[in-house]
């Protein structure tokens, strides 16, 4: 299989500009927040900056309720990525490693739920929510998100537990363990690294969620990051300096989450053939 | 290795018709794992917190939904906390006007020319990251998942500022090229251009999804059945139609529904860009639903469009769970 000079150009061309198209976005993004204001609105674009300033993240960060929505951003999402793992790791593990009635149909139940579509249900949460006086806070984004992120966590972490060998698990029964003994000294060691490659769905959905928390938290004050970033640039009059900069500050935990993750996460999104 | 991969393969064995294990050194009598009454209830009890969760929090909502769509709920009765049923009026003021229907037709437009460009140009990456040498793999790798991690409203507000009016990269590249009347382009001005930017964000959040899993997929093909078309003397193209193609059909099936479904209740992306205008022109159904629902506080109403929504989704749903079911047939 041995391909000309010629044979081997072609593909590396379009490889070089596919990957240009693909990561300028978010070079740009970045790019952006460390020019100085001059470079960013310059008569021909600055393709590389030269000089780099930290006016604009100052600036994001400096920004009204800033820091009360990076509290409220990680609150939400850590805790909903928690609640849903330990809640999962009982379900996985009895699907994974038990044979009873009726277990297919709730696999499939999981699966059905993982497709359900919370972009189109808004309207109800917000009643429901409402008619609860539970508006303007953080407890029924935690909720929901939990449970949006639930189905996919289950069927995730039921792969991670069905790869763990029986025969360790058996081991350690025959040597007197019981069986939840030996789920919490066998499996879940093992199971640490497919808790972390879970835990990036979850982190990524809740970490993004938008249209929730759109419509039922207007008090600034309990709001969450992605709904601050989408008024950012009417509220700053198109600044893109500082938008950028916040976009930046947005996207960064995701972004280095992902590529401390990414190769184990890649093996478990082909198999719960889902997205990120 | 060959044990690991039993070990997987059994996993859904049942727990009671285990290898018998070979002269227990103790506690011979007790059997682990054996049949028991209390061991019967186990795994419900397991699954009862997940599943309790999932179906009364989603379940919940569900119905909320669709009792909402039969009832006239505007600001007043909001305020005052009535309920007035009003029959289906809200479904023949939804289904009978033509916003609704123009929405639709608009949603599936949308959804088709984004499935089919996403398809296409991801099955084309992901075959090129098959082709190309180590380095140039990982490179290309590599922007495909910047792309890809990208957060959507950061994404959104990014694509905002490439094709901005004033300083946008995207007018000055154009302008450059020669088209100069393209300088000052107000790219969120007009229907089609608006969409085009929406399109453009979504596809190029989503090839890479598409095109790393079609890579991992194709590198699954046994390389023998290549070998064996090349003694039948297929050439690359023969190879690629008669032994990568059919290998990758149940795949490329399986994720153009899922692209359907995630593109058809994208809300995101098409509200952070422009809100669904110029003049609500680009509103899909989730957009349309939120914006008649909450935005013009005819909440009734904005739940019959969620409703109607919520069940063609179902249906594709229902479509696609039915082949990948099919597909892992042995595996559940």
């Amino acid at each position: 299989m041995k391909r000309s000079i010629f044979g081997r150009f072609w593909p590396n061309a379009t490889a070089v500009i596919l990957f240009a198209g693909f990561a300028f976005p978010v070079y740009w993004m970045f790019a952006t927040a460390f020019k100085p204001t001059g470079d960013i609105i310059a008569e021909n674009p600055v393709w590389f900056p030269t000089d780099v300033t930290f006016s604009h993240f100052k600036k994001a960060v400096d920004a009204d309720h800033f820091w009360t929505l990076v509290v409220n951003s990680v609150t939400v999402t850590v805790l909903s990525v928690v609640f849903s793992l330990v809640i999962a790791l009982f379900a996985a593990f009895a699907l994974a490693r038990m044979r009873f009635r009726g277990r297919r149909g709730l696999i499939v139940t999981f699966m059905l739920a993982q497709m359900a579509p919370w972009e189109v249900m808004i309207i109800a949460i917000y009643m429901l929510v409402r008619d609860n006086d539970m508006l303007n806070s953080l407890v029924p984004l935690t909720v929901f998100y939990t449970v949006m992120v639930l189905p996919l966590t289950v069927l995730t972490l039921r792969g991670y537990v069905a790869a763990v060998p029986k025969d360790l698990e058996e081991a350690a029964m025959v040597d007197g363990c019981t069986r939840g003994q030996a789920f919490v000294r066998v499996i879940f060691p093992l199971l640490a690294p497919g808790l972390m490659a879970t835990s990036l769905f979850g982190f990524i959905t809740a970490w993004n969620e938008f249209p929730l928390v759109l419509i039922l938290n207007k008090d600034v004050e309990k709001q969450t990051l992605p709904l601050w970033l989408s008024q950012f640039q009417t509220a700053f009059g198109d600044d893109w300096g500082a938008t950028m900069a916040a976009s930046s500050l947005f996207a960064l935990p995701i972004l280095i989450v992902f590529i401390l993750l990414q190769r184990k996460a890649v093996s478990g999104l082909t198999d719960g053939a889902v997205k990120g | 290795m060959s044990v690991q991969t039993r070990g997987t393969d059994t996993a859904g064995e049942p727990a009671v018709r285990k290898a018998p294990v070979p002269a227990p050194p103790r506690g011979g009598d007790r059997t682990p794992g054996a049949p028991s009454r209390r061991h019967a209830a186990a795994p419900y009890l397991l699954l009862l917190p997940a599943l309790l969760a999932t179906v009364v929090l989603l379940g919940w909502p569900l119905v909320k939904n669709g009792l909402l769509s039969f009832q006239n709920l505007n600001p007043r009765q909001l305020i005052q906390h009535l309920t007035e049923w009003n029959g289906v009026d809200n479904y023949r003021e939804v289904l009978t006007g033509q916003d609704f229907w123009h929405v639709v037709e608009r949603t599936v437009v949308f959804t088709a020319v984004n499935v089919v460009l996403i398809m296409a140009v991801g099955t084309l990456v992901g075959l090129l990251l098959a082709r190309l040498g180590k380095r140039m793999r990982l490179l290309l790798m590599v922007g495909l998942v910047l792309a890809w991690a990208m957060p959507y409203v950061a994404a959104t507000t990014v694509y905002q500022w490439l094709f901005a009016q004033r300083f946008g990269v995207v007018n000055w590249v154009l302008d450059r090229l020669g088209w100069h009347s393209m300088a000052d382009y107000n790219w969120l001005g007009t229907q089609t251009s608006t969409y085009f930017v929406i399109i453009l964000l979504l596809v190029w959040q989503s090839v890479p999804f598409v095109a790393i899993n079609l890579y991992a997929a194709t590198t699954t093909i046994p390389k023998e059945l290549y070998e064996a078309a090349s003694l039948d003397g297929a050439g690359g193209w023969k190879s690629f139609t008669s032994v990568t193609l059919p290998f990758l059909r149940p795949f490329l099936y399986a994720t153009t529904f899922l692209e359907v479904i995630w593109i058809f209740k994208a809300f995101t992306q098409v509200f952070a860009i422009n809100e669904g205008g110029p003049d609500r022109l680009t509103e899909t159904l989730p957009v349309y639903a939120y914006v008649e629902g909450v935005g013009n506080q005819h909440f009734g109403v904005g739940a019959a469009i969620s409703f109607l929504t919520i069940v063609a989704l179902l249906v594709i749903t229902s479509y696609y769970l039915r082949m990948v079911l099919k597909q892992e047939e042995d595996e559940l």
